[in-house]
């Protein structure tokens, strides 16, 4: 077991899950709520240090019962030590956690991924469009448990879809400078450019 | 030549004519010319991508079959040669560099994923390119050997040869798509992709 | 054309007193203002210069890049979601086609992870056999990395040397596993054959000559002046930026961080092996382009001894209910055939659990993740794919130099798109 998580539970107390110890790796359960505090405490405290991010996912399980579990896999690399630190999410409920792009820039690519294959939303992140999917993709979250494994929609449907794809889609001047000023922009051209075909964060399916 | 030309004798006359029919003629010229140097468009995606990089290297090299230069802008390409598992997502891609190349153009499917789809039968694959853009060649395999796509090129050059420019009928497969942007009807579309063998025993997650 | 172009290009004075490259710092003086809008291109997907399906945008003023925005999921092919169908065993050759540069690799690191979960501990000369594979494919990953890179900066030749030694690795694969490129050699719990007779010449023979081709590529582009003139100094990631953007492999090591997992973390016995890690020290592409050429002087130097010291034994583990029987005995021993049964129709049952296994593959570090919930088919499979987050990096190293420093800078984080998109 890894020393960090007996630190971890006299700084954040009850916001530490259960830990265990499964084939010499620690995992660690953290309250949604205190994820970036304790990210940044594991980050920047003498002694635990992981300056590398390895890697973000999530799990669902086939047990309907199970919560869904985002994963960071995190590392220290003087130290050899490694620790994964999960916080587990209601799959009927707000699929939200915060982004922790601040505190490992590598954490910018892989959140997307996974809030294009699971729907896991990061606040905070500045760019949270899909990667991997196109970005009006319409059929749903793939890698969740309910998506079937080809597809909602029938093949000619699918092959519709895609060839309506534009690929020039967001990449006007105009859209590039309004990424930048989006927070700058009126209430209302907010929300047309939300409900757009733009394919900016989704709320819903 | 010998299929086209005849020899005719003049009666008294050694025989330093020869007569050929025009089409026939004319076809031969056009064909062997396209098909000796089809200038290749290597749409390459995936593993097949590689085989085709091995091929027009040293030891397999495709440059003795005519395909010396790759030409990477389809304006100036006779053959898509599309190596490579195909997504949804660079299904419009693929339609679009089609409709760019000038006519006459020629579609290798090159791989069992441009071909059928492959092993991937799934939400993210077009379960082959023939749903998308027509296609002359399919060469299977996963990956083909550099041999076989080499076989490939060769039955393309055989079905080249046996094109005739005089045809109304030949170039109808390569109109852009139509409003609704299939080129087969959706049952079709449907009824090419459902899966077969197998597979259709490996959709129970457990 | 601007000064500050023509400034590029004389920058390559040549050697220094000690022989080696001389360094020029590029100092990037401000454009003058000429008023003119930014314009916006775009590369890819279907471009020569990207290294498969990859679309950068980039918007330019005039030829510098004042921002890149890459965009992926152009080769995405379910992967993950495939593998929740798929039993163990299943799953190996899906992970030719993931990153199929070094196929043999993939496979390893999806064996041991399986293997970790499972609770196995593989034999000792499956495990030598996993280092020449391991090695092998590092090998033929960066000789293709050497080839298209140069071509991409216009040196045409040593790709057509690169890709002779790859048909040399790749006859080693044929032999052993039937199939030059999708090879799914490994096994849960061991190989898929054994080497055949005349591998282990052949190997030694390639080990022999292989560095004279190596020589050659060098000579021809280590104090090359175009070379050096277009890879010093650009794409420069400093070592707290390279951890900070988890990236691995020699793109790690060339930024000056002295980690690789099989000297850091090691795995099949690499720290029995003598081999040295080339590490950077600017960080720019011509140091990687060093990194991953010394890499290859190495992986040559730990087949050699590989080749040395393979142990006679089995290549499987000594369980039957993880290692088909033989088919011989399938078909005549009553238990045999029944073990034959269950691995094949229900595939074999994995404990609750998960596992992590990272692996230096060619491009970084390549991690497979499985959790289990008892069943035959895992509940996720993962992959943790070194170059897709390599490629992240790619927006902060291009922002402010020319475009054609885009072309070698996308050129030197050697991108695989089947294991980024997968």
């Amino acid at each position: 077991m890894n020393p960090s998580v007996d630190a971890l539970r006299t700084t954040f107390g009850s916001a530490i899950g259960r830990a265990l110890d499964v084939r010499g790796d620690t995992i660690v359960y953290v309250q949604r709520e205190r994820l970036p505090d304790v990210m940044r405490w594991l980050r920047d405290t003498p002694g635990h240090e992981y300056h590398y991010l390895v890697d973000v996912t999530a799990v669902e399980y086939r047990d309907r019962e199970r919560q869904l579990e985002v994963v960071y896999f995190l590392r220290a690399l003087h130290r050899q030590a490694d620790l994964r630190v999960k916080v587990e999410l209601d799959p009927a409920g707000d699929l939200t956690v915060d982004s922790i792009v601040s505190l490992w820039a590598g954490a910018d690519w892989l959140e997307r991924e996974v809030y294009d294959m699971f729907g896991i939303t990061f606040r905070g992140h500045p760019d949270l469009r899909r990667i991997l999917m196109w970005e009006t993709y319409s059929e749903g979250y793939p890698l969740r448990k309910d998506f079937p494994l080809r597809g909602r929609f029938s093949r000619a449907e699918q092959v519709r879809q895609a060839l309506n794809i534009s690929p020039e889609a967001n990449y006007s001047m105009e859209e590039l400078s309004i990424a930048d000023a989006y927070d700058e922009l009126p209430a209302d051209m907010r929300e047309r450019l939300r409900k757009g075909e733009r394919g900016w964060v989704q709320e819903s399916e | 030549m010998k299929h086209v030309l005849e020899t005719k004798e003049v009666a008294g006359q050694s025989p330093n004519y020869l007569v050929a029919k025009f089409e026939q003629l004319v076809d031969w010229a056009v064909n062997s010319s396209r098909a000796n140097s089809l200038w290749p468009m290597p749409f390459g995606t995936a593993c097949c991508a590689i085989e085709f990089m091995a091929t027009a290297a040293s030891r397999y090299d495709f440059a003795r079959f005519g395909m010396e230069r790759q030409a990477f802008s389809p304006r100036q390409a006779d053959v898509l040669i599309c190596a490579g598992r195909l997504p949804f997502k660079l299904a419009p891609v693929i339609r679009r560099i089609y409709d760019q190349m000038p006519q006459p153009k020629w579609v290798i499917s090159m791989g069992a994923c441009a071909s059928t789809g492959g092993i991937f039968d799934n939400y993210a694959m077009v379960q082959g390119i023939d749903t998308i853009v027509p296609v002359d060649v399919y060469v299977p395999g996963c990956p083909p050997r550099p041999e076989g796509l080499l076989y490939g090129i060769l039955l393309l050059h055989k079905k080249i040869k046996g094109e005739s420019l005089f045809d109304a009928e030949r170039r109808r497969d390569e109109q852009p798509l139509d409003a609704h942007g299939l080129r087969m009807p959706p049952e079709q579309i449907d009824e090419v992709s459902e899966p077969f063998g197998n597979s259709i025993h490996q959709f129970r997650s457990s | 054309m601007s000064k500050r172009t023509v400034e590029l290009e004389l920058a390559t004075p040549g050697l220094d007193a000690q022989g080696a490259p001389t360094r020029v710092p590029l100092a990037l003086a401000p454009e003058p203002d000429l008023g003119g809008e930014h314009l916006l291109v775009n590369l890819g997907p279907q471009h020569p210069a990207t290294h498969g399906v990859l679309r950068l945008v980039v918007e330019l003023d005039g030829e510098t890049v004042v921002r890149v925005i890459p965009h992926i999921g152009y080769l995405h092919s379910g992967f993950e979601k495939l593998g929740e169908y798929r039993h163990y065993n299943q799953i190996i050759p899906l992970t030719d086609r993931t990153d199929y540069l070094s196929p043999m690799a993939n496979n390893v690191g999806v064996a041991m992870a399986a293997e970790k979960l499972m609770g196995i501990e593989i034999t000792p000369r499956c495990t030598v056999l996993r280092v020449i594979a391991c090695e092998m494919s590092r090998i033929i990953s960066h000789m293709v990395w050497l080839g298209t890179t140069s071509i991409d900066l216009g040196a045409f030749t040593p790709f057509l040397w690169a890709f002779q030694e790859r048909e040399r690795i790749y006859n080693l694969q044929e032999m052993w596993t039937g199939a030059r490129l999708t090879t799914s050699v490994t096994r849960v719990g061991g190989m898929m054959a054994d080497i055949p007779d005349g591998f282990v010449e052949q190997l030694r023979e390639f080990t022999r000559t292989y560095p004279k081709t190596l020589d050659e590529i060098d000579h021809v582009l280590t104090r090359n002046a175009v070379w050096a003139g277009r890879t010093q100094g650009v794409g420069v990631l400093t070592r707290d930026e390279a951890i900070n953007l988890s990236l691995s492999g020699p793109m790690l090591r060339a930024s000056g961080v002295a980690y690789d997992l099989r000297k850091d973390k090691p795995y099949l016995g690499y720290e029995t092996y003598d081999f040295d890690v080339p590490v950077g020290e600017h960080g720019d592409v011509y140091d990687r382009y060093l990194v991953r050429l010394e890499e290859c002087y190495q992986s040559n130097r730990i087949l050699a001894q590989a080749v040395e010291r393979l142990p006679a034994g089995p290549i499987n583990v000594d369980d039957p209910r993880v290692i088909l029987p033989p088919k011989s005995r399938a078909m005549s021993d009553m238990e045999a055939m029944i073990y034959h049964f269950k691995q094949v129709m229900e595939g074999v049952k994995a404990p609750v659990g998960e596992a992590y296994v990272g692996i230096e593959n060619p491009k970084g570090e390549l991690g497979n993740y499985f959790v289990s919930d008892g069943t035959a088919k895992p509940v996720r499979w993962r992959i943790r794919p070194p170059s897709f987050i390599n490629l992240a990096s790619i927006a902060r190293m291009a922002e402010g130099r020319l475009l054609s420093d885009l072309v070698a800078i996308n050129a030197s984080v050697d991108i695989v798109m089947g294991e980024i998109d997968r």
